[in-house]
């Protein structure tokens, strides 16, 4: 790592204004930024410290307002928490299946939502990629084994993180402060495919932060799952996962919500399935038809063909494991 | 005569670095003070500047668990944090471990039931156990799986590590 400053926000609205400055990053858990700094991929003249946000570290529950999570909340924090884990169980499996206890004790919810993406290309130094300033994407005809398969445009990383797509599931929102900025936003608008003008994995600037994700209450007779396909059992990003909530009244799928990971860019909601299984009766062959709508208009590159079949069987193992 | 608009309170903010600046680290119940840079990771503070190498730098960028260090109680990847953010803490190391020249249980336990080939890996594995056992004296078979799963080994020595945790367990609940 190059050297640098070292600053503790002493509150969000001085966080910010520090965050403005050229060259400075924020830093949480810090588990992604080190691995940037080490490789370096970037070299901040200054780290603004928001561990200092103590405010920002609570979980907070009612039947009526639903669930709170400051941004600094560990993943391992969510994994254990009693009512996330009976009230909001997709939310603690995917935190549980995200990296390792280590990284989980040190890494938070607003940096695992805000995570760079795991591409080689991205995160060697000597790759000058598009989402970096450069021209071209190195994975679209190069090595692309974990790369996207659904709405990839100039660049085809796939967003890593585990607790996205499982808290768009659960209509999750985020609060988002920044300079000109102070809003409720779904967590789903967050995740905006990174453009010409502005290439990042989330809709944020510099100096905008998220300091809050808020799930709703869960409905009547909700139930959720989510499956992640890893190439090893621990410590593996999820090559394709699957987060499904669902309401059933009887057989009948009242409600049904569908987000992959590692497939897109951008956490991708299968809307298509959700409106195959919407209002339906459940039935296996219900569920293969969600399943297909899921992969509709997938473009595999070289070496990733199959996280189409991949994706396909996730979503019907979820889908049917919720009904039966 | 001029009144003084009321101005926002303005919070004074402290910038450490680029230099050296002074860190405080409690490190197995004794504290040490530092000079370091910002960028300094906790794992070389506690290998450079303090002389504790039973943490070991092996990947440095987060995979392979090699430098567990217990932050508050907690297991973490010490070359992953910032000596700096330590400031004040406690850390446990695994040079912690042994009292008065007599092994802890953890440790008996990795000798008694061989756990480990080239060593590389066992300080780290140790201290995820010390973190497990710490929280859980009853662990089950998939409680230490999970416990070990961020210290990878390459000798492929698991099945070893398990017993050995279980039997630590074991180890401690008899002599509490």
């Amino acid at each position: 790592m190059r050297s640098f400053e070292h600053v503790n926000a002493p509150d969000i609205k001085t966080a910010i204004a520090l965050l403005r400055e050229p060259a400075t990053e924020a830093i949480a858990g810090g588990t992604d930024l080190l691995g940037e700094l080490k490789a370096r991929l970037r070299s901040p003249r200054r780290l603004v410290n928001l561990k200092t946000l103590s405010n920002l570290r609570e979980i907070r529950y009612s039947p009526k307002a639903g669930l709170r999570l400051g941004a600094l909340v560990t993943l391992a924090e969510i994994e254990r928490h009693p009512i996330i884990r009976e009230r909001f169980s997709i939310l603690a499996q995917a935190a549980a299946s995200a990296a390792t206890p280590q990284l989980r004790n040190m890494g938070t919810l607003g940096g695992n939502l805000c995570q760079k993406p795991r591409c080689w290309y991205y995160r060697h130094r000597l790759f000058h990629c598009w989402l970096k300033g450069g021209d071209r994407c190195f994975a679209e005809d190069g090595e692309n084994k974990y790369h996207a398969i659904l709405g990839a445009d100039r660049c085809h990383a796939v967003h890593p993180s585990d607790l996205a797509p499982a808290l768009i599931a659960l209509e999750a929102t985020v609060r988002v402060v920044g300079p000109d900025l102070d809003g409720e936003i779904s967590l789903a608008e967050l995740y905006t495919k990174p453009t010409e003008s502005h290439r990042r994995m989330t809709m944020l600037g510099p100096g905008e932060l998220i300091i809050e994700v808020r799930v709703p209450p869960p409905k009547k007779n909700a139930r959720g799952v989510y499956l992640k396909a890893m190439e090893r059992g621990s410590w593996s990003f999820a090559l394709v996962s699957v987060a499904v909530q669902m309401s059933l009244e009887g057989k009948r799928i009242a409600d049904a919500r569908i987000v992959l990971g590692g497939v897109s860019t951008i956490p991708w909601r299968a809307k298509g399935s959700e409106s195959i299984l919407i209002g339906q009766e459940f039935s296996m062959e219900l569920a293969e038809r969600a399943a297909e709508a899921a992969i509709a208009g997938a473009q595999p590159l070289r070496d990733n063909a199959y996280k189409v079949s991949l994706a396909k069987s996730l979503v019907k193992e979820a889908v049917g494991s919720l009904a039966s | 005569m001029v009144t003084k608009a009321a101005r926002p309170r303005k919070r004074k903010i402290v910038v450490r670095g680029p230099g050296k600046t002074s860190v405080t680290l409690i490190v197995n119940g004794e504290t040490h003070e530092v000079l370091v840079e910002p960028r300094r990771t906790l794992l070389d503070a506690l290998r450079k500047d303090l002389g504790l190498t039973g943490a070991k730098k092996a990947c440095d960028e987060g995979t392979c668990g090699a430098c567990t260090v217990l932050l508050e109680g907690k297991p973490i990847y010490a070359c992953m944090a910032l000596a700096l953010e330590c400031d004040g803490r406690t850390i446990e190391t695994i040079e912690g471990l042994a009292r008065d020249a007599k092994l802890h249980p953890i440790q008996e336990a990795f000798i008694e039931e061989d756990a480990l080939q080239c060593g590389f890996c066992t300080p780290g594995q140790i201290m995820s156990v010390k973190a497990l056992l710490d929280e859980n004296p009853h662990p089950t078979l998939e409680d230490v799986k999970r416990a070990v799963s961020g210290n990878l080994c390459r000798c492929g020595a698991y099945p070893k590590i398990f017993k050995a945790a279980l039997r630590a367990a074991e180890l401690l609940r008899s002599r509490s």
